[in-house]
Protein backbone atom coordinates (compact mmCIF):
# COMPACT_ATOMS: atom_id res chain seq x y z
CA UNK A 1 0.00 0.00 0.00
CA UNK A 2 1.58 3.22 -1.13
CA UNK A 3 0.35 6.60 0.05
CA UNK A 4 0.76 9.68 -2.12
CA UNK A 5 1.77 13.11 -0.86
CA UNK A 6 -1.81 14.36 -0.70
CA UNK A 7 -2.89 11.38 1.39
CA UNK A 8 -0.03 11.99 3.82
CA UNK A 9 -1.06 15.64 4.13
CA UNK A 10 -4.71 14.65 4.63
CA UNK A 11 -3.74 12.19 7.41
CA UNK A 12 -1.54 14.85 9.03
CA UNK A 13 -4.51 17.23 8.94
CA UNK A 14 -6.80 14.63 10.56
CA UNK A 15 -4.09 14.15 13.20
CA UNK A 16 -3.79 17.92 13.76
CA UNK A 17 -0.11 17.76 12.90
CA UNK A 18 1.86 20.09 10.68
CA UNK A 19 4.35 18.22 8.53
CA UNK A 20 7.10 20.35 7.07
CA UNK A 21 7.95 20.05 3.35
CA UNK A 22 11.24 18.25 3.82
CA UNK A 23 9.86 15.41 5.96
CA UNK A 24 6.86 14.56 3.73
CA UNK A 25 8.78 11.96 1.71
CA UNK A 26 10.11 10.28 4.83
CA UNK A 27 6.65 10.09 6.42
CA UNK A 28 5.28 8.84 3.09
CA UNK A 29 7.79 5.97 2.97
CA UNK A 30 7.48 5.04 6.63
CA UNK A 31 3.69 5.20 6.76
CA UNK A 32 3.41 3.16 3.56
CA UNK A 33 5.73 0.49 5.01
CA UNK A 34 3.71 0.35 8.23
CA UNK A 35 0.46 0.00 6.28
CA UNK A 36 2.05 -2.81 4.22
CA UNK A 37 2.91 -4.55 7.46
CA UNK A 38 -0.59 -4.30 8.90
CA UNK A 39 -2.26 -5.24 5.62
CA UNK A 40 -1.37 -8.87 6.40
CA UNK A 41 -4.53 -8.81 8.52
CA UNK A 42 -6.73 -8.54 5.44
CA UNK A 43 -5.93 -12.15 4.47
CA UNK A 44 -7.37 -13.56 7.72
CA UNK A 45 -10.89 -14.97 7.76
CA UNK A 46 -12.57 -13.41 10.78
CA UNK A 47 -16.18 -14.20 9.87
CA UNK A 48 -18.25 -14.44 13.05
CA UNK A 49 -15.36 -13.52 15.37
CA UNK A 50 -16.42 -11.08 18.08
CA UNK A 51 -14.02 -8.09 18.26
CA UNK A 52 -12.08 -8.06 21.56
CA UNK A 53 -11.81 -4.75 23.41
CA UNK A 54 -10.88 -6.00 26.90
CA UNK A 55 -9.03 -9.27 27.60
CA UNK A 56 -11.59 -10.22 30.27
CA UNK A 57 -14.45 -8.84 28.17
CA UNK A 58 -15.18 -6.49 31.07
CA UNK A 59 -17.70 -3.72 30.58
CA UNK A 60 -17.69 -0.19 31.99
CA UNK A 61 -18.65 -0.12 35.65
CA UNK A 62 -21.35 2.26 36.70
CA UNK A 63 -21.32 4.33 39.87
CA UNK A 64 -23.79 6.52 41.70
CA UNK A 65 -24.11 9.97 40.10
CA UNK A 66 -22.62 11.89 43.01
CA UNK A 67 -19.68 14.29 43.32
CA UNK A 68 -16.50 12.41 44.23
CA UNK A 69 -13.85 15.06 43.57
CA UNK A 70 -13.24 18.51 44.97
CA UNK A 71 -12.99 21.44 42.61
CA UNK A 72 -9.30 21.70 41.68
CA UNK A 73 -9.63 24.32 38.98
CA UNK A 74 -6.87 26.56 40.31
CA UNK A 75 -4.48 23.69 40.66
CA UNK A 76 -5.15 22.49 37.13
CA UNK A 77 -5.05 25.94 35.59
CA UNK A 78 -1.69 26.67 37.15
CA UNK A 79 -0.10 24.33 34.62
CA UNK A 80 -1.99 25.68 31.60
CA UNK A 81 -0.13 27.73 28.98
CA UNK A 82 -2.58 30.66 29.17
CA UNK A 83 -5.56 31.41 31.44
CA UNK A 84 -7.58 34.37 32.65
CA UNK A 85 -10.45 34.62 35.17
CA UNK A 86 -10.68 30.84 35.42
CA UNK A 87 -10.83 30.32 31.65
CA UNK A 88 -8.36 28.71 29.24
CA UNK A 89 -7.28 31.20 26.59
CA UNK A 90 -7.04 30.30 22.90
CA UNK A 91 -6.99 32.38 19.69
CA UNK A 92 -10.40 33.79 18.77
CA UNK A 93 -12.66 31.03 17.42
CA UNK A 94 -15.99 32.85 16.89
CA UNK A 95 -16.11 36.32 15.34
CA UNK B 1 24.95 -1.01 49.99
CA UNK B 2 23.87 -0.62 46.35
CA UNK B 3 24.55 -4.28 45.62
CA UNK B 4 21.86 -5.31 48.07
CA UNK B 5 18.42 -6.30 46.85
CA UNK B 6 15.23 -4.49 47.86
CA UNK B 7 14.42 -7.33 50.26
CA UNK B 8 17.86 -7.07 51.89
CA UNK B 9 17.64 -3.28 52.23
CA UNK B 10 14.20 -3.69 53.78
CA UNK B 11 15.58 -6.19 56.30
CA UNK B 12 18.63 -4.03 57.08
CA UNK B 13 16.41 -1.02 57.74
CA UNK B 14 14.21 -3.10 60.02
CA UNK B 15 17.28 -4.41 61.85
CA UNK B 16 18.68 -0.90 62.22
CA UNK B 17 21.86 -1.68 60.23
CA UNK B 18 21.61 1.77 58.67
CA UNK B 19 18.99 4.51 58.39
CA UNK B 20 16.79 5.40 55.44
CA UNK B 21 18.60 8.74 55.17
CA UNK B 22 21.92 6.88 54.86
CA UNK B 23 20.76 4.46 52.17
CA UNK B 24 18.88 7.21 50.30
CA UNK B 25 21.97 9.46 50.30
CA UNK B 26 24.05 6.54 49.09
CA UNK B 27 21.83 5.98 46.04
CA UNK B 28 21.50 9.72 45.34
CA UNK B 29 25.31 10.05 45.40
CA UNK B 30 25.58 7.12 43.02
CA UNK B 31 23.06 8.65 40.62
CA UNK B 32 24.89 11.99 40.74
CA UNK B 33 28.27 10.36 40.12
CA UNK B 34 27.38 7.71 37.56
CA UNK B 35 24.22 8.65 35.71
CA UNK B 36 25.98 11.16 33.46
CA UNK B 37 27.18 8.01 31.72
CA UNK B 38 23.84 6.22 31.38
CA UNK B 39 21.24 9.01 31.28
CA UNK B 40 18.77 6.68 32.95
CA UNK B 41 17.08 9.41 35.04
CA UNK B 42 15.20 12.42 33.68
CA UNK B 43 14.57 13.99 37.08
CA UNK B 44 16.27 13.27 40.40
CA UNK B 45 14.13 14.40 43.34
CA UNK B 46 16.93 14.74 45.86
CA UNK B 47 15.24 17.11 48.28
CA UNK B 48 11.93 15.23 48.35
CA UNK B 49 13.72 11.90 48.72
CA UNK B 50 15.65 13.13 51.77
CA UNK B 51 12.48 14.56 53.32
CA UNK B 52 10.71 11.22 52.80
CA UNK B 53 13.73 9.34 54.20
CA UNK B 54 13.86 11.52 57.30
CA UNK B 55 10.13 11.03 57.89
CA UNK B 56 10.61 7.27 57.44
CA UNK B 57 13.39 7.19 60.03
CA UNK B 58 11.18 9.10 62.48
CA UNK B 59 8.33 6.67 61.86
CA UNK B 60 10.68 3.77 62.55
CA UNK B 61 12.01 5.38 65.73
CA UNK B 62 8.39 5.73 66.89
CA UNK B 63 7.82 2.02 66.25
CA UNK B 64 5.41 2.54 63.36
CA UNK B 65 7.42 1.13 60.47
CA UNK B 66 6.53 -1.57 57.97
CA UNK B 67 8.79 -3.46 55.55
CA UNK B 68 8.62 -0.63 53.00
CA UNK B 69 9.28 2.27 55.37
CA UNK B 70 12.26 4.19 54.02
CA UNK B 71 13.10 1.78 51.20
CA UNK B 72 14.43 3.71 48.16
CA UNK B 73 12.99 3.14 44.68
CA UNK B 74 12.07 5.24 41.63
CA UNK B 75 9.33 5.67 39.03
CA UNK B 76 9.29 5.54 35.26
CA UNK B 77 8.55 9.08 34.11
CA UNK B 78 5.13 7.99 32.82
CA UNK B 79 3.57 7.82 36.31
CA UNK B 80 2.18 11.15 37.51
CA UNK B 81 3.86 12.29 40.73
CA UNK B 82 2.28 15.32 42.38
CA UNK B 83 4.52 18.38 42.35
CA UNK B 84 7.19 16.65 40.28
CA UNK B 85 7.72 16.98 36.53
CA UNK B 86 6.15 14.05 34.67
CA UNK B 87 7.46 14.34 31.13
CA UNK B 88 6.89 10.96 29.46
CA UNK B 89 10.29 11.83 27.87
CA UNK B 90 8.54 14.30 25.57
CA UNK B 91 9.13 17.96 24.80
CA UNK B 92 5.33 18.17 24.95
CA UNK B 93 5.40 17.59 28.72
CA UNK B 94 8.84 19.03 29.48
CA UNK B 95 7.29 21.60 31.81
CA UNK B 96 4.37 19.49 33.04
CA UNK B 97 4.33 19.35 36.83
CA UNK B 98 1.77 16.69 37.65
CA UNK B 99 -1.09 18.15 39.73
CA UNK B 100 -1.93 14.76 41.25
CA UNK B 101 -0.43 11.33 42.03
CA UNK B 102 -0.98 8.22 39.95
CA UNK B 103 -2.44 5.37 42.01
CA UNK B 104 0.86 3.50 41.68
CA UNK B 105 2.89 6.45 43.01
CA UNK B 106 0.33 6.98 45.75
CA UNK B 107 0.55 3.31 46.77
CA UNK B 108 4.31 3.60 47.25
CA UNK B 109 3.86 6.85 49.20
CA UNK B 110 1.26 5.19 51.42
CA UNK B 111 3.64 2.39 52.45
CA UNK B 112 6.42 4.92 53.14
CA UNK B 113 8.82 4.13 50.27
CA UNK B 114 11.32 6.82 49.21
CA UNK B 115 11.22 7.94 45.57
CA UNK B 116 14.64 8.89 44.17
CA UNK B 117 13.25 10.33 40.95
CA UNK B 118 11.85 9.62 37.50
CA UNK B 119 13.47 7.41 34.90
CA UNK B 120 14.06 7.93 31.19
CA UNK B 121 12.16 6.08 28.46
CA UNK B 122 11.08 6.19 24.83
CA UNK B 123 8.86 9.20 24.21
CA UNK B 124 5.30 8.35 25.36
CA UNK B 125 6.50 4.72 25.73
CA UNK B 126 6.58 4.26 21.96
CA UNK B 127 9.74 2.41 21.13
CA UNK B 128 11.98 -0.55 21.85
CA UNK B 129 15.33 1.16 22.39
CA UNK B 130 14.88 4.28 24.58
CA UNK B 131 16.51 6.28 21.78
CA UNK B 132 13.48 8.48 21.15
CA UNK B 133 13.56 10.37 24.48
CA UNK B 134 13.55 14.17 24.28
CA UNK B 135 16.23 14.02 27.00
CA UNK B 136 18.60 11.87 24.94
CA UNK B 137 19.12 8.13 24.63
CA UNK B 138 19.72 5.82 27.60
CA UNK B 139 22.95 3.76 27.52
CA UNK B 140 23.10 0.08 28.35
CA UNK B 141 25.35 -0.35 31.44
CA UNK B 142 26.66 -3.64 29.99
CA UNK B 143 27.99 -1.91 26.89
CA UNK B 144 27.43 1.76 26.26
CA UNK B 145 27.42 1.31 22.48
CA UNK B 146 24.24 -0.73 22.87
CA UNK B 147 20.67 0.30 23.63
CA UNK B 148 19.08 -0.68 26.96
CA UNK B 149 15.85 -1.69 25.20
CA UNK B 150 12.59 0.16 25.56
CA UNK B 151 10.39 1.73 26.33
CA UNK B 152 11.31 1.30 30.04
CA UNK B 153 15.05 1.53 29.21
CA UNK B 154 15.81 4.01 31.99
CA UNK B 155 14.19 1.81 34.65
CA UNK B 156 16.07 -1.30 33.45
CA UNK B 157 19.43 0.47 32.98
CA UNK B 158 19.21 2.17 36.40
CA UNK B 159 18.48 -1.14 38.16
CA UNK B 160 21.33 -2.82 36.24
CA UNK B 161 23.73 0.02 37.17
CA UNK B 162 22.65 -0.30 40.82
CA UNK B 163 21.30 3.27 40.90
CA UNK B 164 18.08 2.05 42.54
CA UNK B 165 17.11 -1.40 43.78
CA UNK B 166 13.68 -1.42 42.11
CA UNK B 167 11.84 0.89 39.71
CA UNK B 168 8.30 0.99 38.32
CA UNK B 169 7.79 0.52 34.60
CA UNK B 170 5.05 -0.04 32.03
CA UNK B 171 4.55 -2.55 29.24
CA UNK B 172 2.29 -2.06 26.20
CA UNK B 173 4.04 -4.45 23.81
CA UNK B 174 7.14 -5.59 25.70
CA UNK B 175 8.33 -2.38 27.36
CA UNK B 176 9.09 -4.06 30.71
CA UNK B 177 10.32 -7.44 29.46
CA UNK B 178 12.58 -6.45 26.55
CA UNK B 179 14.62 -3.82 28.49
CA UNK B 180 14.80 -6.24 31.44
CA UNK B 181 16.24 -8.83 29.04
CA UNK B 182 18.71 -6.35 27.48
CA UNK B 183 19.94 -5.10 30.87
CA UNK B 184 20.07 -8.42 32.74
CA UNK B 185 17.37 -7.60 35.29
CA UNK B 186 13.98 -9.04 36.30
CA UNK B 187 10.66 -7.57 35.19
CA UNK B 188 7.03 -8.62 35.24
CA UNK B 189 4.07 -7.33 33.26
CA UNK B 190 0.95 -8.35 35.18
CA UNK B 191 -2.43 -9.40 33.76
CA UNK B 192 -4.26 -6.51 32.10
CA UNK B 193 -6.33 -4.76 34.78
CA UNK B 194 -4.22 -5.95 37.73
CA UNK B 195 -2.30 -2.66 38.28
CA UNK B 196 -4.20 0.62 38.14
CA UNK B 197 -3.64 2.80 35.09
CA UNK B 198 -4.94 5.91 36.89
CA UNK B 199 -2.36 8.67 36.45
CA UNK B 200 -0.21 6.50 34.22
CA UNK B 201 0.02 8.45 30.98
CA UNK B 202 -1.93 6.47 28.38
CA UNK B 203 -0.40 5.17 25.19
CA UNK B 204 -2.70 2.28 24.14
CA UNK B 205 -5.31 1.93 26.85
CA UNK B 206 -6.40 -1.64 26.11
CA UNK B 207 -2.79 -2.89 26.24
CA UNK B 208 -0.95 -0.67 28.78
CA UNK B 209 -0.06 -2.28 32.09
CA UNK B 210 2.27 -1.19 34.89
CA UNK B 211 4.72 -3.50 36.62
CA UNK B 212 8.05 -3.58 38.44
CA UNK B 213 11.66 -3.94 37.30
CA UNK B 214 14.07 -5.17 39.98
CA UNK B 215 17.04 -7.49 40.33
CA UNK B 216 15.26 -10.58 41.66
CA UNK B 217 11.88 -12.27 41.48
CA UNK B 218 11.53 -11.77 45.23
CA UNK B 219 11.99 -8.00 44.83
CA UNK B 220 9.57 -7.91 41.91
CA UNK B 221 7.02 -9.74 44.10
CA UNK B 222 7.59 -7.25 46.91
CA UNK B 223 6.93 -4.34 44.52
CA UNK B 224 3.93 -5.99 42.88
CA UNK B 225 2.38 -6.39 46.34
CA UNK B 226 2.32 -2.59 46.52
CA UNK B 227 1.31 -1.95 42.91
CA UNK B 228 -1.48 -4.48 42.31
CA UNK B 229 -5.10 -4.03 43.28
CA UNK B 230 -8.52 -2.86 42.22
CA UNK B 231 -8.88 0.88 41.70
CA UNK B 232 -12.25 2.45 41.17
CA UNK B 233 -10.54 5.37 39.42
CA UNK B 234 -9.44 3.05 36.57
CA UNK B 235 -12.48 1.88 34.62
CA UNK B 236 -10.62 -1.18 33.25
CA UNK B 237 -9.26 -2.27 36.64
CA UNK B 238 -10.31 -5.78 37.70
CA UNK B 239 -12.12 -6.29 40.99
CA UNK B 240 -10.32 -9.29 42.38
CA UNK B 241 -8.35 -10.05 45.54
CA UNK B 242 -4.59 -9.61 45.44
CA UNK B 243 -2.59 -12.54 46.85
CA UNK B 244 0.72 -12.05 48.70
CA UNK B 245 3.01 -12.50 45.71
CA UNK B 246 5.82 -13.75 47.94
CA UNK B 247 3.75 -16.57 49.43
CA UNK B 248 4.43 -19.09 46.65
CA UNK B 249 8.05 -18.20 45.85
CA UNK B 250 9.48 -21.29 47.51
CA UNK B 251 7.08 -23.84 46.01
CA UNK B 252 8.69 -26.60 43.99
CA UNK B 253 8.24 -26.57 40.22
CA UNK B 254 8.32 -30.36 40.20
CA UNK B 255 5.58 -31.78 38.02
CA UNK B 256 4.79 -28.42 36.44
CA UNK B 257 4.20 -28.48 32.67
CA UNK B 258 6.04 -25.91 30.57
CA UNK B 259 4.70 -25.17 27.10
CA UNK B 260 7.15 -24.33 24.34
CA UNK B 261 5.38 -22.66 21.40
CA UNK B 262 6.85 -24.09 18.21
CA UNK B 263 6.25 -20.78 16.41
CA UNK B 264 8.64 -19.05 18.88
CA UNK B 265 11.38 -21.63 18.30
CA UNK B 266 11.25 -21.70 14.51
CA UNK B 267 14.28 -21.93 12.23
CA UNK B 268 14.32 -18.14 12.05
CA UNK B 269 15.46 -17.94 15.66
CA UNK B 270 19.13 -17.02 15.97
CA UNK B 271 21.09 -20.20 16.89
CA UNK B 272 22.92 -18.57 19.82
CA UNK B 273 19.60 -17.35 21.22
CA UNK B 274 17.99 -20.76 20.71
CA UNK B 275 20.88 -22.44 22.55
CA UNK B 276 20.78 -20.00 25.49
CA UNK B 277 17.02 -20.34 25.93
CA UNK B 278 17.16 -24.14 25.61
CA UNK B 279 19.86 -24.26 28.29
CA UNK B 280 17.68 -22.19 30.62
CA UNK B 281 14.71 -24.45 30.02
CA UNK B 282 16.96 -27.46 30.79
CA UNK B 283 17.33 -26.03 34.30
CA UNK B 284 13.59 -26.39 34.78
CA UNK B 285 13.76 -29.96 33.52
CA UNK B 286 16.45 -30.64 36.13
CA UNK B 287 14.09 -29.24 38.76
CA UNK B 288 11.44 -31.75 37.71
CA UNK B 289 9.27 -29.76 35.30
CA UNK B 290 7.86 -31.41 32.18
CA UNK B 291 8.18 -29.90 28.72
CA UNK B 292 5.50 -29.93 26.07
CA UNK B 293 5.51 -28.52 22.57
CA UNK B 294 2.49 -26.32 21.93
CA UNK B 295 1.24 -24.28 19.00
CA UNK B 296 0.07 -20.66 18.91
CA UNK B 297 -0.96 -20.67 15.24
CA UNK B 298 -1.78 -16.95 14.97
CA UNK B 299 1.64 -15.77 16.20
CA UNK B 300 2.50 -14.18 12.83
CA UNK B 301 -0.51 -11.87 13.20
CA UNK B 302 0.62 -10.30 16.49
CA UNK B 303 2.80 -7.60 14.95
CA UNK B 304 0.22 -6.44 12.37
CA UNK B 305 -2.67 -6.55 14.89
CA UNK B 306 -0.61 -4.62 17.45
CA UNK B 307 0.41 -1.93 14.94
CA UNK B 308 -3.24 -1.21 14.20
CA UNK B 309 -4.57 -1.31 17.77
CA UNK B 310 -1.74 0.54 19.52
CA UNK B 311 -1.50 3.47 17.04
CA UNK B 312 -5.31 3.77 16.89
CA UNK B 313 -5.60 4.05 20.66
CA UNK B 314 -2.56 6.34 20.80
CA UNK B 315 -4.06 8.73 18.24
CA UNK B 316 -7.16 9.04 20.44
CA UNK B 317 -5.25 9.28 23.74
CA UNK B 318 -2.74 11.85 22.55
CA UNK B 319 -5.42 14.13 21.13
CA UNK B 320 -5.61 15.62 24.64
CA UNK B 321 -2.20 17.20 24.06
CA UNK B 322 -3.42 20.24 22.17
CA UNK B 323 -1.56 23.16 23.70
CA UNK B 324 -4.67 24.40 25.52
CA UNK B 325 -4.88 22.97 29.04
CA UNK B 326 -1.33 21.75 29.67
CA UNK B 327 1.85 20.88 27.84
CA UNK B 328 3.75 22.62 25.08
CA UNK B 329 2.17 25.56 23.28
CA UNK B 330 3.62 27.14 20.11
CA UNK B 331 4.52 30.84 19.97
CA UNK B 332 1.96 33.31 18.54
CA UNK B 333 -0.67 30.97 17.10
CA UNK B 334 -2.58 32.74 14.32
CA UNK B 335 -5.77 30.72 14.85
CA UNK B 336 -7.01 27.68 16.75
CA UNK B 337 -5.97 25.19 14.02
CA UNK B 338 -2.49 26.69 13.98
CA UNK B 339 -2.36 26.43 17.78
CA UNK B 340 -3.23 22.71 17.69
CA UNK B 341 -1.03 21.79 14.75
CA UNK B 342 2.13 23.67 15.59
CA UNK B 343 1.96 22.87 19.32
CA UNK B 344 1.66 19.17 18.51
CA UNK B 345 4.26 19.06 15.75
CA UNK B 346 6.76 20.97 17.87
CA UNK B 347 5.97 18.93 20.97
CA UNK B 348 5.96 15.38 19.58
CA UNK B 349 8.95 13.50 18.15
CA UNK B 350 8.89 11.63 14.82
CA UNK B 351 7.87 8.19 16.07
CA UNK B 352 4.99 9.59 18.11
CA UNK B 353 3.80 11.57 15.07
CA UNK B 354 4.05 8.47 12.88
CA UNK B 355 1.94 6.39 15.26
CA UNK B 356 -0.65 9.14 15.64
CA UNK B 357 -0.94 9.32 11.85
CA UNK B 358 -1.22 5.54 11.40
CA UNK B 359 -3.93 5.55 14.05
CA UNK B 360 -5.82 8.50 12.55
CA UNK B 361 -5.76 6.73 9.19
CA UNK B 362 -6.93 3.39 10.63
CA UNK B 363 -9.80 5.07 12.47
CA UNK B 364 -10.81 7.43 9.68
CA UNK B 365 -14.18 7.22 7.93
CA UNK B 366 -14.47 4.12 5.76
CA UNK B 367 -11.41 2.34 7.19
CA UNK B 368 -12.60 1.41 10.68
CA UNK B 369 -13.90 -2.06 9.75
CA UNK B 370 -10.87 -2.91 7.64
CA UNK B 371 -8.35 -1.94 10.31
CA UNK B 372 -9.43 -1.47 13.93
CA UNK B 373 -12.34 -3.91 13.95
CA UNK B 374 -10.35 -6.47 11.96
CA UNK B 375 -7.40 -6.15 14.36
CA UNK B 376 -9.70 -6.61 17.36
CA UNK B 377 -11.13 -9.77 15.78
CA UNK B 378 -7.61 -11.09 15.16
CA UNK B 379 -6.82 -10.18 18.75
CA UNK B 380 -9.49 -12.60 19.90
CA UNK B 381 -8.00 -15.34 17.72
CA UNK B 382 -4.63 -14.69 19.38
CA UNK B 383 -6.23 -14.86 22.82
CA UNK B 384 -8.03 -18.11 21.92
CA UNK B 385 -4.67 -19.70 20.98
CA UNK B 386 -3.42 -19.02 24.51
CA UNK B 387 -6.64 -20.14 26.19
CA UNK B 388 -6.37 -23.46 24.35
CA UNK B 389 -2.66 -23.81 25.20
CA UNK B 390 -3.26 -23.22 28.92
CA UNK B 391 -5.61 -26.22 28.98
CA UNK B 392 -2.48 -28.38 28.67
CA UNK B 393 0.34 -26.40 30.29
CA UNK B 394 0.96 -24.33 33.44
CA UNK B 395 3.39 -21.81 32.04
CA UNK B 396 4.79 -20.94 28.60
CA UNK B 397 8.47 -20.17 28.02
CA UNK B 398 10.25 -18.50 25.10
CA UNK B 399 12.88 -15.92 24.22
CA UNK B 400 12.00 -12.31 25.13
CA UNK B 401 13.53 -10.78 22.01
CA UNK B 402 15.16 -12.12 18.82
CA UNK B 403 18.62 -10.90 19.92
CA UNK B 404 20.53 -9.36 22.81
CA UNK B 405 20.78 -5.53 22.96
CA UNK B 406 21.45 -4.05 19.52
CA UNK B 407 23.61 -1.00 18.78
CA UNK B 408 22.46 2.62 18.70
CA UNK B 409 21.04 3.65 15.34
CA UNK B 410 20.80 0.06 14.12
CA UNK B 411 17.00 0.02 13.98
CA UNK B 412 15.92 3.59 14.65
CA UNK B 413 16.02 4.54 10.95
CA UNK B 414 13.54 1.86 9.96
CA UNK B 415 10.37 1.77 12.09
CA UNK B 416 9.25 -1.64 10.79
CA UNK B 417 12.53 -3.34 11.80
CA UNK B 418 12.09 -1.80 15.27
CA UNK B 419 8.50 -3.13 15.41
CA UNK B 420 9.68 -6.68 14.67
CA UNK B 421 11.88 -6.44 17.77
CA UNK B 422 8.73 -7.07 19.85
CA UNK B 423 7.70 -10.22 18.01
CA UNK B 424 7.75 -12.48 21.12
CA UNK B 425 6.32 -10.01 23.62
CA UNK B 426 3.33 -8.41 21.85
CA UNK B 427 1.16 -11.52 22.11
CA UNK B 428 0.78 -11.34 25.90
CA UNK B 429 -0.37 -7.70 25.73
CA UNK B 430 -2.87 -8.54 23.00
CA UNK B 431 -4.18 -11.49 25.02
CA UNK B 432 -3.93 -9.55 28.32
CA UNK B 433 -1.80 -12.25 29.97
CA UNK B 434 1.01 -11.77 32.49
CA UNK B 435 4.57 -12.08 31.18
CA UNK B 436 7.97 -11.93 32.76
CA UNK B 437 11.64 -11.65 31.81
CA UNK B 438 14.42 -13.13 33.94
CA UNK B 439 18.18 -13.11 33.30
CA UNK B 440 18.97 -16.49 31.72
CA UNK B 441 22.33 -16.31 29.97
CA UNK B 442 24.80 -14.19 28.02
CA UNK B 443 25.51 -13.80 24.30
CA UNK B 444 28.61 -11.78 23.28
CA UNK B 445 28.93 -10.45 26.83
CA UNK B 446 25.38 -9.10 26.76
CA UNK B 447 22.59 -10.45 28.96
CA UNK B 448 19.64 -12.39 27.56
CA UNK B 449 16.28 -12.92 29.22
CA UNK B 450 13.97 -15.91 29.34
CA UNK B 451 10.29 -15.04 28.90
CA UNK B 452 7.71 -16.71 31.15
CA UNK B 453 4.05 -16.32 30.16
CA UNK B 454 1.32 -17.26 32.62
CA UNK B 455 -2.42 -17.77 32.58
CA UNK B 456 -4.68 -14.87 33.63
CA UNK B 457 -3.91 -13.68 37.19
CA UNK B 458 -1.21 -16.34 37.57
CA UNK B 459 1.51 -13.82 38.51
CA UNK B 460 2.29 -15.85 41.64
CA UNK B 461 3.21 -18.86 39.54
CA UNK B 462 5.46 -16.79 37.25
CA UNK B 463 7.23 -15.29 40.26
CA UNK B 464 7.53 -18.76 41.78
CA UNK B 465 9.09 -20.15 38.56
CA UNK B 466 11.43 -17.15 38.37
CA UNK B 467 12.49 -17.47 42.00
CA UNK B 468 13.21 -21.18 41.66
CA UNK B 469 15.36 -20.46 38.59
CA UNK B 470 17.22 -17.76 40.51
CA UNK B 471 17.84 -20.20 43.37
CA UNK B 472 19.42 -22.63 40.89
CA UNK B 473 21.40 -20.16 38.71
CA UNK B 474 23.40 -16.96 39.19
CA UNK B 475 22.62 -15.03 36.00
CA UNK B 476 20.59 -12.47 37.99
CA UNK B 477 23.60 -11.70 40.21
CA UNK B 478 25.91 -10.78 37.31
CA UNK B 479 27.06 -7.17 37.29
CA UNK B 480 27.94 -5.10 34.22
CA UNK B 481 31.72 -5.18 33.64
CA UNK B 482 33.59 -2.36 35.32
CA UNK B 483 30.66 -1.46 37.56
CA UNK B 484 31.54 -1.19 41.23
Amino acid sequence: MSLDTNQVLAIADLSRLQIDEKSITEFQTNLSNILDLVDQLQAVDTTGVEPMAHPMDAVQRLRADVVTEDNKREKFQKIAPSTADGHYLVPKVVE
Amino acid sequence: MHNKTLAQISQDLQAGEYSSVEVTKHFLDRINTLDGQYNSFITVTEEQALTQAKAADELRAAGNANEWTGVPMAHKDIFCTEGVRTSCASKMLDKFIAPYDSTVADNFNQVGAVSLGKTNMDEFAMGSSSESSFYGAVKNPWNEEHVPGGSSGGSAAAVAARLAPGITATDTGGSIRQPASFCGVTGIKPTYGRVSRFGMISYASSLDQGGPIARTAEDAAMMLNVMAGFDKKDSTSIERDVPDYRADLNKSVKGMTIGLPKEYFSDDLDPAMAQTIQAAIKEYEKMGANLKEISLPNTNLCVPAYYVIAPSECSANLSRMDGVRFGHRCEDPKDIEDLFKRSRSEGFGDEVQRRIMVGSYALSAGFYDAYYKKAQQVRRLIKNDFVAAFNDVDVIMSPVAPSPAFKFGEKSKDPVSMYLEDIYTLSTNLAGLPGMSIPAGMINDLPVGLQLIGNYFDESRLLNCAHQFQNATDWHTKTPTGLK
